[in-house]
């Protein structure tokens, strides 16, 4: 269900991206398949760099909740 | 006779090796002399007021560093022909490719205005308003890129590259004690005082050794000037002289604060010039003719390298070596780039000290990925062929890129969360 809902966002964005910026849509498709392999060691590179970035929207955002706070 | 045909035979090899290198010369020696932009000289100002001449040996040591991550750009860009930017789209796809560029684009822009607040903060010592030099600068960088050749360019872009070596002579104007450099400063010694605010400055000084846009902007550089695989060692020599200039400019900086601001809480480096002007009028006229300067090839560098970035994505004609009719949305990028930056400078009452802590933070969303990228990049065969890392290369990069991720990340987390290390900002 989860999966069918990311799927039909996805496109509906898809779609909406070829609607309004057709220049975009087309380096989405032009550069969609990542032309480097995804050995081991880059899938975990690449998944350490997502926690990395979580980590720092999280710390971003406590602050932003204690500026709010007072 | 013979040691005659030798001495000329001798001459002609070097002669021409040196005009090989002059010809190569360029996006290495930019790219180091334009890190040391407002931040930078802001940063070794107030690093030399604190603690006199007793990180020279750090900021030394920060050399090799900035060499090894830049070189790695010399050696993609020579061998892919292609920008970081493109380069990062086409090996990670589109995500990894649309976070770079709108990252890149929003630091770079941020950055941007730091430097216009340095150059404003620079020329209004001298009673220049800040609406004047703000449009004199964007007519400036405007005519710079103009000419329509990447030569053209370069060659006026070194005549500011020159100007940054200002901070030589008025260092030696103060006369340092050249026993305290070496006993004080290049022989290792740990300052004495809170551990907390020397590990901050240790952070704020390594923030300003590599910023996410020199690596986009050294690749597209390389890309431009149509470096091919043979010119990689010449490329590399460039970076280093590039790397060694960088250092100078920076001891000479806290020479001179070292010397007359000892012992002072400088916040900028229009604080400092302001600062020296009644010790020594003319190295306080230097001070502020370098702060800029350091701002005025900062920006160019990287408005220029936002404008490599999307005319690289959009598939936009991006060369220097192009007019504004040939590459239309590359100068409107760049034109578009600097105007807004500097239009936010004149806005009164706007929040410039939170842009300028902000750009901290807003760094270490993105130097982390443009690096670990670099890595893997420069790791692939069937990319790089037989310049790839060596794993010498790739023990010392590896540990350099990680020693700057969790530096850079501390000092983020620093600036968001000031008490964290004694209440220093």
């Amino acid at each position: 269900m989860q999966i069918n809902l990311f799927n039909w966002l996805s496109n509906k964005f898809d779609r909406f991206l070829e609607r309004h910026f057709p220049k975009i849509s087309e380096i989405n498709r032009k550069y969609s398949k990542p032309k480097i392999q995804m050995d081991f060691w880059v899938r975990v590179s690449l998944l350490l760099l997502r926690l990395y970035l979580v980590f720092l929207i999280l710390i971003m955002a406590y602050k932003f909740y204690l500026l709010v706070m007072g | 006779m013979k040691w005659v045909s030798e001495l000329y035979y001798n001459y002609s090899k070097y002669a021409k090796m040196l005009a090989v290198y002059l010809a190569i010369a360029g996006p290495g020696i930019i790219v180091m002399v334009a890190d040391n932009d407002a931040g930078g000289i802001t940063t070794y100002a107030a690093t030399g007021a604190k603690y006199g001449f007793a990180l020279i040996w750090f900021l030394i040591l920060l050399g090799p560093i900035a060499y090894f991550v830049q070189e790695m750009t010399v050696r993609l860009g020579a061998v892919t022909k292609k920008g970081h930017a493109e380069a990062i789209f086409d090996a990670f796809g589109p995500f990894w490719g649309w976070f770079s560029l709108a990252d890149l684009t929003i630091t770079n822009w941020l950055t941007v205005i730091t430097e216009f607040i340095g150059m404003t903060a620079a020329l209004s010592i001298f009673g220049i308003s800040p609406i004047y030099t703000v449009i004199g600068v964007t007519l400036l960088m405007t005519f710079m890129v103009l000419q329509g050749k990447y030569w053209t360019w370069e060659k006026i872009t070194f005549v500011f590259v020159a100007l940054n070596l200002i901070y030589i002579p008025a260092a030696i104007l103060v006369h340092p004690s050249l026993h305290d450099v070496i006993y004080k400063g290049i022989i290792p010694t740990i300052p004495a005082g809170s551990l907390g605010l020397l590990f901050f400055f240790i952070m704020a000084n390594i923030g300003t050794t590599i910023a996410p846009w020199m690596i986009f902007f050294q690749q597209s550089s390389v890309v431009d000037k149509n470096m091919s695989e043979k010119d990689i060692i010449w490329g590399k020599a460039d970076t280093a002289v590039g790397s060694i200039l960088t250092v100078v400019v920076a001891v000479f900086v806290i020479l001179v604060a070292g010397t007359l601001l000892y012992g002072q809480n400088i916040q900028s480096a229009a604080q400092a010039a302001i600062a020296i002007m009644p010790i020594n009028y003319w190295v306080g006229v230097m001070f502020a003719i370098g702060l800029f300067d350091a701002g005025l090839l900062g920006a160019v560098a990287i408005t220029l390298s936002s404008s490599w970035a999307f005319g690289e994505v959009f598939g936009w004609a991006h060369s220097l070596n192009q007019n504004v009719r040939e590459a239309p949305w590359f100068y409107v990028t760049y034109f578009l780039g600097i105007l807004s930056a500097g239009a936010v400078v004149l806005i009164p009452n706007a929040p410039l000290v939170l842009i300028t802590l902000f750009v901290q933070v807003i760094a270490t969303t993105i130097l982390p990925a443009t690096m670990v990228f670099l890595i893997i990049l420069l790791n692939r065969e069937e990319i790089m062929g037989k310049y790839k890392n060596t794993k010498t290369q790739n023990i010392i990069n590896t540990a350099i890129v990680l020693m700057l991720i969790i530096m850079s990340t501390l000092y983020a987390v620093s600036v968001i969360f000031p008490n964290l290390f004694g209440g220093l900002i």
